[in-house]
């Protein structure tokens, strides 16, 4: 068993290194996650990962904050502490200083043909995970049904999308989207 | 109009606290939509160049839109107003599970609002694509088409995609500006 101070230190160099790898947001990083607090560490069980994973997701905010109730699993409020900044400062540091790059380039013409150049990639990548969050969110016709109702407010109208959100979680808790316990 | 630092943190804390199921429609709907800050072509450009870092992209994004207006204070209070309400949320709602152990109610609050956070995504999506659909549809739909096949429906590794498209695309709009 490792002393508080090691597992504090462990958190933050492993998921500073691991922010470090993760293009794109946190769930290129689950697979490994799951195996240092599952299988390595024995912070978490494999069930209790999954449930973790599901509360990081329901909760507003990045959906990267799994680790810091992996963090406060392995070692209490500070280890929760130490894994969000662990995860947060090293990626936020690396991006200050590329933008202040980028931003001596503001000027410059190709700096714009790059930009317009990378906008179709992004908007493909962005439809790419709208794509991928619809498949894996809309099981049946009342869901899709909210997912469109919401698309069409949100592109339509200028509605806060608070309340569209509100509307469905009170639909969802109502049981009327036709969930299952299994 | 420049925002404020203090206006730069209350504005990343409501898209921390309102983020369901995505922070990213709400990143474009406080700062495009409501407060004005950037233009859609700069929400574009700017969640473009956050892509291509490592790390969350909500938290590269406060970074930069913090350091465009105010400099190293405005990119910390940025971060820290979206850290800080999650952070709170997040350990309140563990300890709750931690100490009755059910998410059955958690469950089916989720299921309604994972398939309106889905919808939130697909509308950003229309959003940031009528800037391009406007001013230069065909020449970006071959790419457009291929980050989505690669992403969407190959799951090819983000960073892998990024590589292999972005030069291309770039030589094209640099070729047909030429």
């Amino acid at each position: 068993m490792k002393g508080p101070f090691e597992t504090l230190w462990f958190l933050a160099v492993h998921f500073a290194i691991l922010s470090l790898l993760a293009f794109g947001g946190a769930n290129t990083i689950i697979p490994e996650i799951h195996r240092q607090a599952v299988d390595v560490a024995h912070w978490t069980s494999n069930t209790e990962f999954a449930d973790l994973f599901a509360i990081a997701q329901a909760a507003p905010g990045p959906n990267t904050l799994i680790v810091t109730l992996i963090g406060w699993y392995a070692a209490g409020l500070m280890g929760a502490v130490v894994a969000t900044l662990a995860m947060c400062v090293p990626a936020a540091l690396l991006t200050y200083a590329a933008n202040r790059l980028w931003e001596r380039f503001n000027e410059a013409s190709w700096r714009i043909t790059v930009q317009e150049g990378l906008m179709p990639v992004t908007v493909g990548i962005v439809a790419a995970s709208a794509f991928i969050l619809i498949r894996a969110t809309v099981h049946g016709l009342p869901q899709l049904a909210v997912a469109s109702a919401t698309t069409l407010v949100s592109c339509t109208t200028r509605i806060n999308p608070i309340w569209t959100l509100a509307a469905a979680a009170i639909l969802g808790l109502s049981g009327l989207l036709g969930v299952s316990h299994g | 109009m420049r925002p404020r630092t203090r206006d730069l943190f209350g504005a990343f804390m409501t898209i921390s606290v309102s983020a369901f199921g995505g922070a990213l429609p709400w990143a474009r709907f406080v700062m495009v939509e409501k407060r004005h800050w950037l233009s859609d072509v700069e929400f574009n450009d700017v969640l473009a160049f956050c892509q291509f870092l490592p790390g969350p992209n909500i938290v590269n994004i406060a970074i930069v839109v913090g350091a465009r207006f105010r400099g190293p204070l405005g990119a910390s209070a940025a971060l820290f107003g979206l850290l800080l309400p999650a952070f709170c949320i997040v350990v309140t709602l563990g300890a709750l599970y931690s100490a009755y152990g059910r998410l059955d109610s958690l469950r089916d609050l989720f299921t309604g609002i994972a398939a309106a956070a889905a919808g939130l995504i697909v509308a950003m999506t229309e959003k940031m694509a009528l800037p391009l659909v406007r001013r230069r549809a065909l020449t970006s739909l071959p790419f457009f088409s291929a980050a989505f096949i690669m992403v969407g429906l190959l799951n090819w590794p983000l960073g892998w995609v990024l590589l292999c498209l972005a030069p291309m695309s770039i030589a094209a709009r640099w070729w047909s500006k030429r």
